[in-house]
């Protein structure tokens, strides 16, 4: 029958010979390979990471869990225009807008801006989109976070409390777990009574 | 008659030998699963302790706390005996392995051997062969067909590797005319060279054995009583908790007292080469007694010992998880038509030979 790839190899029933039937060298070929793999083991650095003590670094263009921006005078961004969760394409992203009262001009940029924002790190994709929706720049997806592991589903919506940047942006995060402002607020005393 | 201090120094020994071999059968475990990983490029347990190393306790610790699972419709009483069986052979066989030369303290001389019998080798060969009725009778007890059939399996396979096992032996007796395995041992010192030892006078002999050892312990390529891709877990599939452990375990030991077995009867047991001549060195020229001289070769030929005999361990390790399972007609024909009439012929090449005096019976220094 003509074969359809042209790629068909001929085998040929030869008898084996004496060594191969012997079935000795072969297992010492095999043998050898696993020896020269457990030495290579042995004295090279492994391929594994050990992943809580050992990082895999990120990608540069990675997109991991999102932030939203403050501008340089420490004003929230966001003006609550919902681009950003028209454009998601998974629905992950929730606001309620409302207007900035006098003297809140120091808090928020603009005379609109998000009273809440949620994120559903479940729902969420992290393909970016709300990034390239934004106008205002407010919202950023970290190359360096990823939303932790947690016990219960509700912990996965992220409100504004975890995803408004903190002030001092030292006080963060603690190994990639975001803080609440209330523990963002601690650790600053805590670290500036040290300082002190 | 034997006396007290002797009878009591054998306890010692028998006791120590006990802890030793579940000390290794206990860290073979760690040593199988970390060689199994450099061997496949991998890390291996690292996580319990530095470098792994409690691994094999928090394994027992797991293995002490899991339920207890009878099967319904299991023989209760022959379901218990079998893990218990198997690890009691196991351990029953190293009582006459001479460890080390003898150690003299003052005017009393001690072998570092639990019972020097002039049946060693026969001791342990029918030992090993009772070893396959705890595996035959936790697989009848069982009440699974997979158990049962892995019990029919390691009971033929046995049988039939036992038989070129013996009949390579016959080869070693012929050459030492002794089945005491101190006798073996210490004919393989005469002037302490290693070109005495029986691997240069039995190859053939030895790689028979080699093989018959692998199946006799139901390691891989022969480990069809358990294999797992055919049979579950073989005669094993229904055991649970610490009767698995014990199973596990009695593997482990077997693997530690064949390791042994093969090193006393090839590879010269506590010998190493040049110890006279450093015994020699050390009376005439350090000045010291010939009996403390003595027992520090003593020392150094046991941990010579164990030196051969975890390089055996290392061994079976790394066929283990280089070569694949045969299948079980491979298996019958090897053992059958290969190996039983290879070791007539060792039997008949190596009377010959010792006709011919081309090579000559062992002599004791």
């Amino acid at each position: 029958m003509q074969s359809l790839s042209n790629r068909a190899k001929k085998l040929e029933a030869k008898p084996m010979t004496l060594a191969e039937r012997a079935y000795l060298p072969a297992i010492f070929q095999g043998l050898s390979i696993t020896m020269r793999h457990f030495f290579r083991a042995a004295t090279k650095k492994q391929v594994t990471v050990r992943y809580p003590e050992e990082q895999r670094p990120f990608s540069p263009i990675f997109r991991g869990l999102h932030v939203l921006k403050r501008d340089e005078a420490g004003r929230e961004r966001c003006t609550a225009c919902g681009l950003c969760a028209v454009a998601c394409p998974a629905e992950a992203i929730t606001m309620v807008a409302g207007e900035r009262k006098k003297g809140e001009e120091g808090l928020y940029r603009e005379e609109k801006y998000a009273v809440s924002y949620e994120v559903n790190m479940l729902r969420c994709i992290f393909c970016g989109l709300c990034e390239e929706a934004c106008p205002k720049a407010a919202v950023y997806l970290q190359p360096d976070k990823m939303a932790p592991p947690r016990f219960e589903r509700d912990e996965f919506i992220y409100g504004k409390d975890r995803l408004v940047e903190p002030v001092d942006p030292d006080a963060r995060s603690i190994r990639g777990i975001q803080l609440t402002p209330e523990q963002a607020e601690a650790l600053r005393q805590k670290t500036s009574g040290q300082l002190a | 008659m034997i006396e007290l201090p002797t009878l009591g120094w054998q306890s010692i020994v028998i006791l120590v030998v006990f802890g030793v071999s579940l000390l290794i059968a206990t860290y073979c475990t760690y040593a199988e699963r970390v060689i199994a990983a450099f061997l496949q490029d991998r890390v291996g347990p690292d996580r319990a302790g530095p470098f792994g190393l409690l691994q094999p306790l928090a394994d027992a610790v797991k293995l002490f706390t899991k339920e207890e699972f009878f099967p319904a419709g299991a023989n209760r009483a022959l379901f218990i005996m079998g893990p218990c069986l198997a690890m009691i052979t196991a351990l029953m066989s190293s009582a006459v392995i001479p460890f080390g030369n003898v150690i003299q303290f003052g005017n009393n001389v001690f072998n570092l051997q639990g019972i020097e019998v002039n049946i060693g080798m026969l001791w342990i060969f029918g030992i090993v062969s009772l070893g396959v009725y705890g595996v035959m009778i936790g697989g009848w007890a069982s009440n699974n067909k997979f158990s049962l059939l892995g019990a029919i399996r390691a009971g033929s396979q046995n049988i039939s590797y036992e038989l070129a096992m013996g009949m390579s032996l016959i080869a070693i007796l012929m050459i030492s005319g002794s089945l005491s395995l101190r006798d073996i041992t210490l004919q393989q010192s005469a002037a302490g060279e290693w070109h005495f030892w029986n691997i240069v006078k039995q190859p053939l002999g030895f790689i028979i054995f080699l093989v018959c050892a692998f199946a006799e312990t139901n390691r891989t390529p022969f480990d069809l009583p358990e294999c797992e891709t055919e049979l579950v877990g073989g005669y094993h599939t229904e055991y649970s908790s610490m009767k698995m452990g014990l199973y596990l375990f009695a593997e482990y030991v077997n693997i530690f007292v064949a390791s042994a077995v093969m090193s006393v009867l090839y590879f010269g047991g506590f010998n190493f080469p040049f110890q006279y001549e450093l015994r020699d060195w050390l009376v005439s020229n350090q000045a010291w007694e010939l009996a403390s001289a003595q027992n520090l070769i003593s020392v150094l030929g046991l941990l010579a010992l164990f030196g051969k005999i975890f390089a055996f361990i290392f061994f079976f390790m790394w066929v283990r998880w280089t070569l694949p399972r045969f299948r079980y007609d491979q298996l019958m024909r090897l053992g059958w038509t290969i190996l039983i009439p290879l070791a007539i012929f060792n039997i008949l090449l190596t009377g010959g030979l010792l006709l011919a005096g081309v090579i000559d019976f062992g002599v004791i220094k």
